[in-house]
């Protein structure tokens, strides 16, 4: 009895299977021009964005480059070891954090603070001009951005002028010669670069509020201020907290340009962070294996961070991002 | 109605926001005033607006030597290459993840998203485009980066937004998706077509990392941004490169002097000025671009 229902019940299923099949190749015939426009990038991805990641097991290898894969020798986690007892590597790892967290607060205070202001200039001409100049470091490239905070920075630059005339300062200071400023500088820089385009979100989040809350607010008698305070920034609300996870999810990428760039011998210590590590280590000592096992733990510590950021925002009511 | 409190307010923003645009602007004027100034001069300090002065020299050595031909050309190319076949290639999958009855719709839109959150890693990545042997080549400026997610997306979500009778229409006449895509949507996208097109072009010009990665050694291949990194490096490090000592060399010579810096000054100045003339004109796009990226 049971058998034959079970008979029954798989030659169903094979028919199922056969139709489905059926189906399947009908609709990639009446679909091929789609899947013409779709399968070569398909395979493109996988070969450059996927096929890399393969490359991780150089992190449990003692990788040499002229030897075949089933050659290499297996080391496990030695590298992984070393980089977390190795004085250097704690140090970039303190860099990274460093730097992100600095680039995190000064671009949100920033960008947010040049929205709201943008937002009450009430000459619409002069509103556009600040916006086009508060734009143009975006497009600069960071080599181009580099050799400009280099300049402004050098001994005869203007930082040092401005402030040996205001005698805050009694002797020029070699601003990139200095370690301690690193996180300083590699924040202005960054601020300087990107407060104008990261300001856009914030004022088209500005342009969805309802006039009406601030007719009503003036006739309430509300200051300026107020009404800043009480409808502008609670109107950016979610806009901020929604790019707030995102950029805690993105927390170890705080970038390589301006540091490889703005790096030197005197401000390692504080310049280094784990892409400029993997770059040295990689590019110019050619230890391949032990650059990998840096990169992979960044990336893995990303992706664990951008979850939990994103589950975050879930819980929040505020909506994922994928 | 204005209160004294807004003509404070006002005012106190219009000086701070005028601040704020000097503070842009002033280390790019600099660079401009430092460049046209007599190199020599300017080792004096002292320039900041405008040159004390007045020379085209710095210019001239600049154009005199045949690499800087090289990198401009080379730059231009992986451009306007970069953009076009970039722009081709991610609107063609736009289009098929935007089609409602595509069976993979759903599965090529995560592969592609999936790449946003992670990559191999800089030394793999190395190495796949050493065994693809791309290493020395043109095309590893461009395909590596043929397709970005986040254009991917910004384009979909356009073209999603096309009315749908405009594909039924089409279709009732006969036409097949190519068609459709190259008669009916091309055209209808040209707004986004036009932020794509700016971001990829952007990016191009701006690179110097991959040239510093896989070309460094290939004198035919380097672009303008790499040139005046290793001006840069050098200038930090006095280390020779090939275009810093060939500046140094020709400056020692001759009655028109040349210094690193001013050298410096009008290199990042030639690196840029294409943007910088080209930006404020397609400012409209870029934002709808980054408006249009963000509400997905």
């Amino acid at each position: 009895m049971a058998s034959g229902s079970d008979i029954a019940a798989s030659t169903i299923k094979k028919e199922k299977q056969e139709k489905g099949l059926k189906v399947f190749l009908r609709k990639c015939k009446e679909q091929q021009a789609l899947l013409w426009m779709t399968v070569p990038f398909v395979l493109w991805v996988f070969v450059f964005k996927y096929l890399p990641v393969w490359g991780w097991t150089m992190a449990f290898q003692d990788y040499k480059p002229a030897v075949s894969f089933s050659e290499q020798e297996w080391v496990g986690f030695k590298h992984f070891l070393f980089l977390f007892t190795d004085e250097r590597f704690l140090g970039v790892l303190r860099n990274t954090l460093a730097q992100s967290l600095i680039n995190l607060v000064l671009g949100f205070v920033t960008a947010i603070t040049l929205a709201v202001l943008i937002n009450e200039l009430s000459n619409m001409k002069f509103k556009r001009t600040v916006q086009t100049i508060s734009y143009l470091p975006h497009f600069l490239s960071w080599v181009v951005a580099a050799a400009l905070v280099s300049s402004v920075l050098s001994i005869d630059g203007i930082v040092n002028d401005v402030l040996m005339g205001l005698g805050l300062i009694e002797k020029e200071i070699l601003w990139l010669g200095v370690g301690e400023y690193f996180w300083g500088i590699l924040g202005a820089s960054e601020v300087w670069k990107n407060v104008g385009w990261n300001a856009i979100i914030y004022l088209a989040a500005i342009s969805m509020i309802d006039q009406e809350q601030y007719e009503a607010a003036k006739i309430d008698g509300a200051s300026r201020i107020q009404r800043i305070i009480h409808i502008t920034i609670p109107g950016m609300k979610s806009v901020i907290v929604v790019l707030l996870i995102m950029n805690i999810g993105y927390i170890l990428e705080a970038g390589f340009e301006p540091q490889y760039l703005l790096g030197n011998g005197q401000n390692v210590e504080y310049s280094e962070n784990i892409d400029v590590f993997v770059i040295k280590y990689g590019i110019s000592m050619f230890n391949f294996s032990l650059a990998t096992a840096a990169g992979m733990f960044k990336t893995v510590i990303s992706i664990i961070f951008l979850f939990a950021a994103n589950s975050l925002s879930k819980k929040l009511g505020q909506g994922g991002l994928y | 109605m204005r209160t004294k409190e807004d003509k404070v307010f006002d005012t106190a923003n219009i000086i701070f926001m005028t601040i704020l645009c000097i503070f842009m602007l002033y280390p790019f004027l600099n660079q401009i005033a430092i460049s046209l100034n007599d190199a020599t001069d300017s080792v004096k300090g002292g320039i900041y607006l405008w040159p004390r002065e007045f020379t085209w020299n710095n210019y001239e050595h600049v154009f005199e030597k045949a690499a800087i031909w090289q990198a401009i050309l080379t730059s231009i190319l992986r451009t306007v290459i970069g953009a076009g076949v970039g722009l081709l290639c991610t609107a063609m999958v736009a289009y098929a993840i935007a089609q409602p009855k595509f069976m993979f719709k759903k599965s090529v839109t995560i592969i592609f998203i999936m790449t946003m959150y992670f990559n191999g890693g800089l030394i793999p990545t190395f190495l796949l485009m050493r065994d693809l042997n791309l290493i020395g080549s043109f095309w590893v400026y461009i395909l590596p980066t043929l397709i970005s997610a986040f254009n991917l997306i910004i384009m979909r979500s356009f073209i999603e937004g096309l009315p749908n009778s405009i594909f039924e229409s089409a279709k009732i006449d006969g036409a097949g998706d190519f068609r459709i895509f190259f008669k009916i949507v091309l055209p209808l996208s040209l707004p986004v077509l036009a932020t794509v097109a700016l971001f990829v072009a952007v990016y191009q010009w701006n690179q110097w990392f991959d040239v510093f990665l896989y070309n460094s050694s290939n004198a035919n291949l380097t672009t303008l941004q790499y040139e005046l990194m290793k001006i840069l490096q050098n200038s930090s490090t006095t280390s020779s490169g090939d275009m810093a000592s060939a500046f140094a060399n020709s400056a020692s010579g001759d009655s028109n002097m040349v210094t690193p810096k001013s050298i410096q000054a009008t290199m990042t100045i030639v690196a840029s000025v294409p943007i910088i003339m080209v930006y404020p004109f397609l400012q409209k796009y870029f934002v709808k671009g980054m408006t249009l990226g963000a509400v997905k």
